[in-house]
């Protein structure tokens, strides 16, 4: 593009306005990424859970426990596809004031339900066919710098083991990813088995179980068919979609995105009258220049085009800066473990980087729509008598 | 080749309406240019001598009548063929330069190239040409407030004659600059017209530079005026 030059040199060439205009976008961006990666963070939790798992509990409190015998029952109820259980173990590594995510399941129907997690054979083996076997998520295992081979002792602050340690030896097996980046794998995995072996709660239960359906239509059917066949007895379940259950558990974080919402929409109207009134000043100091390319021979079209591209120019330059430094100051903020494994998905993933994008282009077109269609519009003499 | 007629206006009337009163400026005004031709118009100010150029440049439009160049009703054309003939054919000079104030004399001068299918060193080697014949190829690199008023006027007529146009129209050319100056451009638009046979049309109140044109008309209250004597 031959005007390329010609709008570079129009968009700097009053550096004082250029620098505050961009500031201007930049700090509306660098917020939409900071603001968008916080918001995302807390909605991660719902939005990946999967709408077709369905999660048993306990109906006093999914913190109580349920008989192990329900594995099996739950299994046999009709449209149940795959199902698993898991027990909350309360994990941490040493520092018992960092907890960790650390759940006893059985290996080989959790990774039935839980499609999306990637673990190569050679590690699924190693699990599978080693008692004290876990498989730790990416991010966790570089948190702490855990390798394949590596043993670790995990700790428990709610389990004892029969001698009073609360303690137990385990050996990483593999290290599992996930399909979407922003699925969290902040998490470890290891045997029910050796767990319930050798903790000293009791025996035979189970913290909840998780399922999924033949058909996701089939979900509210089976829900009530499980709720139903346990009621009345000792131990009665509650049976919802994970998301259900997740959202319930997030729900009191849950205007924090009504509120990022607003300030974001609140600084976009801002810089939309910031950025539109110097487009619109800019434009009219150079109504004389305009006319005189118009009387070389630039057409009305071209001169609307030029007044657009600097706009758009603009737009991109203030945001694009403003969306880099967000992107590494997230960077920076979640390289402190603590932050890591309180919000394990504060990223400014690619579908943020794309809305971004998208409302520079936007604030680029309507900030420059009016400059560009006056200048289009201007009456040649009038303005070359004018002035 | 010289007496080929290059412009040709017939019937031209001009009006503009202010208000509710409807001004007219010219009426029926007859007259053609032939290819060569170094003409000079004189007149009274507002006698409609910069609308009259405005109109030959394609820029306004007559109210009534045919404007033909070399044959073409160009008073027909839509505003974007228009805008496409002036970049083809015609070489604006105004009285003050009008240059891009953030561009280099070089950059200034390209603008017009900037219309044409032409690279990088295509452009610049017409660049390089034009300001050689006005003398400040030294100053390519400066932008216009590092230049004199003489100066930005050289950078200004080679831009109206880099890509090569068959007419210039200069709108007092001279009026902003002292008489030593004025000289120097006059002597360029000269050179301009006997050597590289450019078709010119001046407009200017001052006698001494319409000398320099081969052809002067006097312009009053719309009408072409015979001078008794020429001052
Ligand atoms: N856009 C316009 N609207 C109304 N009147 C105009 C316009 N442009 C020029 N005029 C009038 O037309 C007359 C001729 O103007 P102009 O061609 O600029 O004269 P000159 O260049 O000879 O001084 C003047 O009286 C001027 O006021
Ligand atoms: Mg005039």
């Amino acid at each position: 593009m031959k005007d390329l030059y010609l709008i570079y040199k129009n968009l700097t060439r009053n550096k004082l306005r250029l620098f505050l205009t961009c500031f201007a976008i930049f700090i509306a961006f660098f917020l939409y990424g900071l603001l968008g990666a916080l918001k995302g963070a807390f909605d991660a939790g719902i939005e990946l859970s999967a709408d077709d798992r369905l999660i048993v509990v306990n109906k006093i409190n999914f913190t109580q426990p349920l008989p192990l015998a329900y594995f099996n029952k739950v299994k046999a109820i009709e449209g149940v596809k795959d199902v698993s259980h898991a027990n909350w173990f309360g994990a941490y590594f040493q520092d018992q004031r960092r907890p960790m995510v650390g759940m006893a399941v059985d290996p080989e129907t959790y990774l039935q339900v839980y499609s999306e997690l990637q673990l190569d054979e050679a590690s699924l083996q190693r699990w599978f066919n080693d008692r004290q076997g876990m498989i730790v998520g990416e991010a966790m295992a570089t948190t702490y710098g855990w390798k394949v081979g590596d043993r670790v002792p995990i700790s428990s602050n709610i389990f004892s083991q029969a001698d009073g340690s609360h303690t137990w030896d385990m050996v990483v097996s593999g290290i599992f990813t996930a399909e979407d980046k922003q699925l969290d794998t902040n998490y470890l995995l290891f045997h029910y088995k050796y767990f319930i072996e050798t903790q000293t709660f009791g025996s035979d239960w189970i913290g909840w179980m998780v399922l999924t359906t033949d058909d996701p239509a089939l979900n509210e059917q089976v829900a009530k068919a499980i709720d139903a066949l346990f009621a009345n007895s000792s131990s009665e379940t509650e049976t919802s979609t994970e998301k259900a259950f997740n959202k319930a558990f997030i729900e009191q974080i849950g205007s924090i995105g009504f509120i990022l919402t607003s300030v974001v929409m609140a600084a976009f109207f801002t810089i939309l009258l910031i950025v539109g009134n110097a487009m619109f000043l800019a434009i009219r100091e150079r109504t004389r220049e305009i006319a005189v390319m118009k009387t070389l021979g630039f057409t009305a079209t071209r001169v609307f085009r030029l007044v657009l591209s600097e706009s758009i120019l603009l737009s991109l330059l203030g945001g694009l800066s403003g969306i880099l430094v967000a992107y590494y100051t997230l960077e920076a903020v979640t390289s402190i473990p603590q932050i890591r494994s309180i919000l394990p998905n504060l990223l400014l993933s690619k579908e943020i980087f794309l809305q971004a994008l998208a409302y520079m282009l936007g604030l680029g077109l309507i900030t420059g729509f009016v400059p560009a269609f006056r200048a289009m519009r201007l009456n040649t003499v009038q303005a070359l008598t004018r002035g | 080749m010289n007496d080929q007629v290059l412009f040709e206006l017939k019937g031209i009337s001009k009006s503009f309406v202010k208000g509710k009163q409807e001004i007219s400026i010219f009426k029926n005004l007859n007259m053609s240019i032939n290819k060569g031709d170094f003409l000079a118009i004189m007149g009274p100010s507002g006698s409609g001598k910069t609308t009259l150029l405005n109109m030959l440049g394609g820029v306004d439009q007559p109210t009534k009548g045919d404007l033909l160049f070399g044959g073409d009703n160009i008073s027909r054309y839509s505003e974007s063929k228009l805008a496409q003939w002036r970049a083809d054919h015609v070489g604006f000079i105004f009285q003050f330069y009008n240059l891009m104030p953030m561009l280099t004399a070089a950059r200034n001068v390209e603008l017009p190239l900037l219309l044409k299918n032409l690279n990088r060193s295509q452009r610049k080697k017409s660049i390089e040409t034009a300001l050689k014949l006005v003398g400040l190829e030294e100053r390519a690199k400066h932008i216009p407030a590092e230049l004199s008023g003489g100066q930005q006027q050289r950078v200004a007529i080679a831009r109206a004659i880099v890509s090569d146009p068959d007419i210039l129209l200069c709108d007092e050319p001279t009026g902003d600059l002292d008489r030593k100056t004025a000289v120097e451009i006059l002597e360029i638009l000269q050179l301009l017209n006997s050597e590289f046979n450019k078709t010119l049309v001046m407009v200017t109140h001052d006698p001494e530079a319409a000398k320099y044109a081969s052809q002067t008309l006097h312009l009053d209250k719309g009408e072409f005026v015979e001078q008794e004597l020429a001052v």
